[in-house]
């Protein structure tokens, strides 16, 4: 069987940026496996600005963003294989793919890093009634048919969800002609990026209707209109608040879904908050010399996290190949308290993590003028305040090697807001 | 005196800002940093937008390619620019950062490619 110090399942913004870092760190034997046609993964279809600000103090669009990493790829001479697919990766890390070019393949890789990304909840997953006429599509699959494929989708739009997504894309049809005529948000706040809601929506007057959900499609072989409904506080529809909204298209962005398959398959502990595996502060899954980092841990919102942590990932999987690890000593689990949805990493290896560590979260709820309080078996370490917290938007707080010098082997580091 | 409240697009933190229409010019409020009050300040002056759209290859390995303004561009040119991208045809091969129209829709900013494109 074929070796390979490090194999990269996925050669989008997380797998480019793992596999850099990894070679940056000494390991030249890198395999990055990539599924489509080419690297980036769904940066190329994401064509508007607004990506690298942290990293590149500009504002890039997907493609220029990707190239930057991809450029950097070819001049390092990572290698990688385009149009394969991972079908299995084992506890062991052997890592099976498929492709046109050698069939059936297994490596046995001394570590592995998983860049899998996410894909979109569908329509299957919201059971909203009604026909299945053409013109349904999730908010990224009707960006890739744009931006990619140069269709045109619709003329008169509904987006379901007001994630990041349906946001650009209400921006998008509307810039190419289409008419959308509003989004309807299940939620009483937006799943997107406030600047998004302004440049995407009020730039154009696309009216937002939070509380809203669509309770029903109409048209037998193309889409002609759709049911808007206001929803009471248990996002149940009212009775009498329905409308028909004309519409040729319904676009969904209703939720991304890390995509996970080869990880339980592997056998790695997942966390049910993120739809992502267990992590380490290296991000090392609990199956050692597994690492995972970006969509397929948690959904971000911002690249330039991604590909920060991706980067912490290569780091780790490096260190992983030249001296082995697995954790060892005290294990502090991390602990999502009041208002705070999840945390990534779960846990951190005091006894080897690095002079600190990020602990990325998300909170549950749209929160206003709080402290986000870090403390370990109750005692604070540090606290910060915060003007607004929205659940759409990812947050991060830093922990050090000092806060932790005294944990104990069952300690539990709380991340929690405060009024 | 006239007051606009404002959320800032600079970046995702989306800063909420306060702009107050002062005879010596705006006063921005609520920024965190000089992006922010540089955005307040063009805002309600002279509003301006980066258009990123695609346009047709012709003869490459696919068939759009990304493209952008190179700066931003008066809000009320936005809709010229992507006339001007939608009449557009360019031949492969691409380069990223080729400059594909020097001056789009008279608005006097470039129209610039996002990506390389190869030949078929």
């Amino acid at each position: 069987m074929r070796t390979t110090d490090i194999v990269i399942i996925g050669g989008g913004p997380a797998g480019l940026a793992a596999a850099l870092a990894a070679r940056e760190a000494g390991v030249s034997d890198l395999l990055i496996l990539e599924r489509g046609n080419e690297l980036g993964g769904i940066l190329n279809q994401c064509i508007h600005s607004g990506f690298g600000l942290h990293t590149f103090r500009e504002e890039l669009t997907g493609p220029e963003y990707a190239a930057r990493y991809m450029d950097r790829v070819l001049a390092e001479n990572i290698p990688f294989r385009l149009g394969a697919m991972a079908v299995r990766v084992t506890a062991d890390r052997r890592v099976t793919y498929i492709s046109r070019e050698e069939g059936l393949e297994t490596v046995q890789a001394r570590a592995v890093v998983l860049a899998m990304g996410c894909r979109e909840r569908p329509r299957g997953a919201l059971s909203i009634p009604g026909s299945r006429p053409a013109g349904i599509y999730t908010a990224g699959a009707a960006q890739r048919l744009m931006n990619i494929d140069g269709y045109r989708v619709g003329r008169e739009a509904v987006i379901l969800g007001s994630g990041d997504i349906g946001l650009i894309m209400a921006r998008r049809l509307t810039l190419e002609g289409a008419r959308v005529k509003l989004v309807a948000e299940l939620m009483p706040y937006s799943g997107g990026l406030k600047r998004n809601i302004v440049q995407c929506l009020d730039d154009f007057g696309i009216p937002l209707k939070l509380s809203h959900t669509v309770v029903d499609i109409h048209g037998r072989d193309r889409v002609e209109a759709v049911t808007v409904a206001a929803v009471d506080g248990q996002r149940r529809p009212i009775p009498g608040t329905e409308e028909r909204v004309p519409c040729d298209t319904l676009l969904l962005s209703v939720g991304l879904l890390p995509e996970n398959e080869l990880t339980r398959e592997a056998g790695a502990a997942m966390c049910a908050a993120t739809g992502g595996p267990v992590v380490s502060d290296r991000l090392e899954t609990d199956l050692p010399g597994i690492f995972a980092c970006g969509n397929v841990l948690h959904v971000h919102d911002l690249v330039d996290y991604v590909s920060q942590e991706a980067a912490l990932a290569g780091e780790s999987a490096a260190a992983f190949v030249r001296s082995g690890g697995g954790e060892t000593g005290r294990r502090v689990r991390v602990a999502a308290g009041n208002g705070v949805r999840y945390t990534v990493p779960q846990f951190i290896g005091v006894d080897r993590m690095a002079e600190a560590a990020v602990v990325r979260f998300r909170v549950t709820d749209v929160f206003r003028d709080v402290c986000v309080r870090l403390s370990l078996d109750g005692r604070e370490l540090t606290r910060r305040k915060k003007r607004a917290l929205a659940p759409g938007e990812m947050e991060q707080m830093t922990v050090t090697r000092s806060d932790l010098a005294e944990a104990r082997a069952d300690s539990v580091l709380t991340v929690e807001l405060e009024a | 005196m006239e007051t606009r409240e404002l959320i800032c697009t600079g970046c995702p933190l989306g800063c909420p800002l306060t702009v107050t229409l002062e005879p010596g010019g705006p006063v921005v409020k609520g920024h965190t940093c000089p992006r922010g009050e540089a955005y307040g300040r063009s805002e309600v002056l002279d509003p301006r937008r980066t258009v990123t759209s695609t346009a047709a290859v012709i003869g490459g390995r696919q068939a759009r390619v990304p493209v952008k303004t190179a700066g931003a561009v008066p809000k009320d040119r936005i809709r010229d620019c992507m006339e001007a991208v939608r009449r557009l045809r360019v031949a492969a091969p691409v380069g990223l950062g080729d400059v594909l129209l020097p001056d789009c829709a008279g608005s006097g900013v470039a129209l610039v490619a996002t990506k390389t494109v190869e030949r078929t």
